[in-house]
């Protein structure tokens, strides 16, 4: 019971849990987008990245870069259940003078490593920390989280020849494929076709793992690519507002105000979440 | 009397003769190109020290990025692409990846204003010093020599934030001797006269002290002024020289709006108004030509500062 995948489930509810009271006490924000990475984060900071949440300066740790960067308050509860700063903080998400605001700021929060916040620079500065590292011959890992829809931004595919020419397989990215973007689905805005397809051509290693799937996530980042295999590029099959139906089943769920009724259905959901 | 010369070093031979050196004594700096390696004559650089000198193709945006995590990381990223790439290009890259977050980042910007020459009104950038002014903590300089771009290059090493440098790609006139020290933010007074001041970056300066000569034949005394620092601009020697000589005269080779003439106009009307008037391009895109052809086209030679010196009356 007490396996690392486990406690990597449990730490993802915990996770889940901490977002939507974030969200619920502020009352609106990007809901779907930070659920969608919940999994994700959790085999992260719960099973594989090096930090040290009483110095998040320590030179050997690795790195995490949203890209997505409006799935900040899933970064936030993650950083905040790790250590980083009081859970508490939490509450305070995009109140008048925070240190968390809706997009990660690395200056503002502790544990945050690269500001990002607007779309397709969070790759590019990922591969530039994992260029540095090879540089150095050091060890330090590099993962980013890239949102579907932001593979848009043209930005993105000229990281990604970089970090294939480059090798930088120092570097995982984690595409957070929830079929949507803030207009509608990706096939409705601007038609991704196989990303399957498109990573494998651009020279990357790429598994396709269900958003939710700890241990398939967990397995496939385990171990460092050291024998000089491909940069691996992680699709995530994922669900906007993934692990809370009542957002899973509204077609609009980028950024949300819920309604007093939604916010009902919402406090039901943490106290199930909660176990009261 | 102002002789032009000619530096007997061409800028891009400034650039990589110092990344040669640099990178011999600091193992962190890394020197990042857009596809114009050959052009700024890095190729060579890059043979000794392929680690540090890394050409990464054509996409100014994610080099941009690039840079601020190899910052994150605490290297001492170096960047050169052309002024147009390295300012419009990839505006909102410089702000969030770099300027936004603090990180460090030299961006050296070539091929100035209409020393683009025969890559033509595509390449001619007169609006970069003007979007990059409006980043906050940025700090933009336009360097003037071979002899002060040597100097800067050397002072950006240890220097950290975001620095934008525009420069002439080839050979400048020789304004500086050898030994000449410049601090950054701090003008030059290349000649003092009390009856106009004539303020200039760049080539332009040749231009105004060309000015100047011909302005004392005709009994005006002008001051001459190398404005190398555009951000954060030298509030103390405008303010100066515009209570002792009561006339400006701005000299650019960029677009009047939004780069020297509008920075020193910002410092005039706040701290002593005096009438002033702005030689640059005047909302006009370039064209192929010679830099000769170019600067008599858009109203940039010393002929056209002393006729806006006579229209002071």
């Amino acid at each position: 019971m007490n396996s690392p995948v486990n406690q990597m489930k449990e730490f993802a509810k915990q996770i889940r849990l901490a977002t939507l009271k974030e969200l619920n006490n502020l009352g609106f924000g990007h809901y779907g987008g930070s659920l969608s990475i919940v999994e994700t984060l959790a085999v992260l900071y719960g099973g594989i990245m090096k930090y040290d949440a009483k110095n998040p300066q320590w030179q050997e740790r690795d790195y995490f870069v949203l890209s997505k960067g409006h799935a900040g308050p899933a970064l936030y509860s993650t950083l905040a259940l790790k250590g980083f700063f009081p859970v508490e903080e939490l509450l305070t998400l995009n109140q008048n003078g925070t240190r968390l605001p809706s997009h990660p700021d690395r200056l503002r929060t502790k544990g945050v490593d690269a500001t990002t916040g607007s779309l397709g620079q969070g790759i590019s500065i990922a591969s530039g920390l994992a260029l540095a590292h090879k540089l150095s011959a050091l060890d330090n890992r590099v993962f980013c989280i890239v949102g579907d829809g932001e593979l848009n931004e043209g930005q993105c595919w000229e990281a990604f020849q970089f970090i294939a020419h480059h090798n930088l397989n120092n570097l995982v990215i984690f595409v957070d494929n929830n079929k949507k973007q803030l207009d509608g689905t990706l096939d409705e805005v601007i038609k991704p076709f196989n990303f399957n397809d498109k990573f494998s051509a651009f020279g990357f290693d790429v598994q396709t793992i269900k958003g939710d799937d700890i241990a398939g996530i967990y397995n496939a980042v385990k171990t460092d690519r050291t024998d000089n295999q491909r940069p691996l590029v992680v699709i995530l099959d994922s669900i906007k507002g993934q692990g809370v139906p009542y957002i899973e089943n509204m077609v609009s769920n980028h950024h949300l105000r819920p309604s007093e009724s939604a916010k009902a259905e919402l406090e039901k959901i943490v106290a199930e979440l909660e176990g009261r | 009397m102002f002789i032009v010369k000619n530096d007997p070093i061409e800028m891009r031979k400034v650039y990589a003769n110092f990344m040669q050196e640099s990178i011999a004594k600091n193992q962190d700096i890394i020197a990042l190109e857009a596809d114009l390696m050959s052009s700024m004559s890095m190729d060579s650089v890059q043979k000794q020290y392929p680690n540090h000198v890394i050409n990464c193709g054509i996409m100014e945006a994610h080099i941009i990025g690039l840079a601020g995590g190899l910052s994150i990381a605490g290297k001492n990223p170096f960047f050169h692409t052309f002024t147009a790439f390295a300012s419009r290009r990839c505006f909102d890259q410089l702000f969030m990846s770099i300027d936004y977050q603090h990180n460090n980042l030299k961006v050296i910007a070539s091929d100035a204003g209409v020393t683009s020459a025969h890559n033509g009104g595509t390449h001619m950038s007169f609006e970069d010093m003007g979007i990059v002014r409006g980043l906050a903590h940025a700090t933009v300089l336009e360097v003037t020599d071979g002899v002060m771009f040597r100097n800067i290059l050397e002072q950006l090493v240890d220097l950290k934030g975001l620095y934008w440098v525009r420069t002439m790609r080839k050979n400048a006139v020789t304004i500086y001797k050898d030994n000449e020290q410049f601090t950054i933010g701090k003008a030059k007074v290349l000649r003092e006269g009390s009856d106009v001041t004539l303020i200039a970056n760049g080539i332009m300066v040749c231009e105004a002290m060309l000015a100047a000569d011909k302005l004392a034949t005709q009994g005006i005394e002008a001051t001459v002024i190398d404005m190398f620092t555009l951000k954060p601009i030298d509030r103390d020697v405008i303010v100066k020289y515009a209570k002792l000589t009561g006339k400006i005269v701005t000299c650019e080779n960029h677009n009047i709006h939004n780069g020297l003439g509008s920075a020193v106009a910002e410092v005039v009307v706040q701290e002593h108004p005096v009438p002033m008037r702005f030689i640059g391009v005047k909302d006009r895109y370039g064209q192929v030509g010679s830099v000769e052809f170019l600067k008599k086209e858009y109203g940039l030679t010393a002929d056209d500062i002393v006729q806006a010196v006579h229209s002071f009356t």
